[in-house]
């Protein structure tokens, strides 16, 4: 176990694509990812690290180029953050229909516009049914471990589907954080040389990217889908000998607290650490409330969150993404599906905050599962409600 | 592929849909597309080859005579070849017709 340093989370991310002994990255900076690419260039260019290094003028050309470096066996990475990631839309799922194992990290920011370089949910929302396993981290020990873990999952030879690590912009990038980095005889325990089973090489060519017609295209969206889903297992079993090397152990569910609780409060990314405080002011206060929070977004931990939630009887959903015109959040959206066909299944209530960056503190958690509770006791119906928003 | 495409499971597929034999697209019957076929007139061709040069399949081959003669295995009925011949030596028919 290497030793406890302090390091600003962007350059930890850095530092695990190194340690992965990445060939190749593809980036464009954008704000707040820049730091993760910065520090990567620089170390490509100080010669600590052997890899290309892209410059591309777009984020569409970054996801480009990782298309073509992946085909050709290389270990590739990439970074991005809100308009970047919607810029890579439409390569997001050649990427994942070739199974292509990209790994990028994404540090959530709001959607344009208003024009919000901070950060929420929107980038991730709106890439939700690109076909990638799509990961959150709270903090920066999470970050460092879940990228190396992404690449072992992602490279897996019964999956070879590009990853997603989540952690939000600012709140998260740029905090400097103490944790525990690995060395890279211990990486290399853990993460074998990538071997990609078809690359392009001229000595056997195949075709990558081909079309399909009305005849074929359902059958590819099948395939597609079931090896997205069969990489549960793979997952599992990465995170089991993560945590039998390196002792920290994560699993597609979280819980805080949650064992005798009767109301719960679900949340994604790193406000799961400021909701975890009022949880305990809560508890304080004599009211039985536990934290859930999903790590695994896609493919969707149904089987732990139907678990993990099977006793509350109120589940106060926190969503930083707003989907207009719609049911409200999209976790929350997502949870009430995941639930409509439970007989003992908690009362859903959903709510909106933190967007573009806004801080939501201790006390609005404290504030939104008291609202929860009385919403669920008066019986409100309401889709869900903002906080923190000016009437 | 061995197996006619209609009859193709999402279990045989590569993975990733790759195309394990180069060229393959040359088996692609594009050819069932057409509503209309070209009929060559050989009186009134003066074997230039601007429907060879034209046809964007490309699926015009030159005979043994040297004429040009659309590969109806691939041609999709555009009619590019009869818009384009200078002298009016191919027509545009139904199928079926």
């Amino acid at each position: 176990m290497g030793k406890r340093v302090g390091i600003e989370v962007s350059f930890a991310i850095a530092e695990a694509a190194k340690l992965a002994n990445s060939d190749v990255i593809a980036a464009y900076p954008i704000t707040p990812q820049t730091h993760i690419v910065e520090r990567l260039a620089e170390m490509v260019s100080d010669g600590e690290l052997d890899a290309q290094f892209i410059c591309v003028e777009s984020e569409h050309s970054a996801m480009s180029a990782c298309l073509g470096s992946c085909a050709v066996g290389a270990r590739t990475f990439t970074a991005t953050a809100g308009q970047g990631l919607e810029l890579m839309h439409e390569v997001l799922y050649v990427a994942a229909s070739c199974r292509l194992p990209i790994v990028m990290a994404v540090t959530n920011r709001a959607i344009s516009g208003p024009l919000n370089v901070w950060g929420d949910h929107s980038d991730v929302m709106a890439t939700r049914d690109c076909g990638w396993i799509q990961i959150f981290a709270e903090n920066g020990q999470e970050a460092f471990d879940l990228t190396l873990c992404s690449f072992r999952i992602a490279e897996d030879p019964t999956v070879l589907i590009p990853t997603m690590i989540h952690i939000d912009g600012f709140h998260l990038s740029h905090m400097v954080e103490p944790l525990y980095l690995l060395d890279q005889e211990e990486v290399d325990k853990f993460l074998p040389p990538f071997k990609y089973p078809f690359p392009l090489d001229p000595d056997h060519p195949i075709t990558m990217g081909a079309f399909a017609p009305p005849v074929l295209y359902t059958e590819a969206r099948k395939s597609q889908e079931e090896a997205l889903q069969a990489s549960r297992e793979v997952i599992r079993a990465c995170f089991e000998e993560f945590a039998r090397l390196f002792g920290r152990r994560y699993s597609f569910v979280e819980n805080y607290r949650s064992e005798d609780a009767e109301i719960l409060l679900l949340t994604m990314g790193s406000f799961s650490e400021t909701a975890m405080t009022a949880i305990d002011a809560l508890r304080n206060q004599g009211i039985k409330v536990g934290l859930i929070h999903p790590r695994l977004w896609r493919p969707f931990p149904f089987e732990e969150l139907r678990k993990g939630v099977s006793q509350a009887k109120i589940l106060v959903v926190f969503d930083r993404c707003l989907s207009y015109g719609g049911p409200g959040g999209p976790v929350a959206s997502e949870v009430k599906s995941a639930l409509y066909g439970e007989k003992n299944r908690p009362e859903v209530v959903s709510f909106v905050g933190g967007l573009g960056g806004r801080d939501v503190t201790p006390e609005e958690f404290e504030q939104v599962v008291k609202r929860g509770i009385e919403r669920v006791e008066k019986g409100i119906r309401k889709e869900y409600e903002m906080i923190g928003v000016r009437e | 592929m061995a197996k006619p495409e209609h009859e193709i499971t999402w279990k045989d597929l590569e993975v990733g849909c790759i195309v394990t034999e180069p060229g393959n697209a040359s088996q692609y019957q594009t050819g069932d597309w057409r509503s209309q076929r070209p009929i060559l007139n050989k009186e009134r061709c003066i074997q230039c080859g601007l429907c060879y040069l034209f046809c964007p399949e490309p699926c015009v081959k030159q005979d043994e005579e040297k004429y040009f003669v659309a590969d109806l295995f691939y041609c999709k009925g555009c009619g590019i070849c009869a818009r384009e011949c200078p002298m009016g030596a191919i027509q545009m028919v139904e199928e079926g017709a």
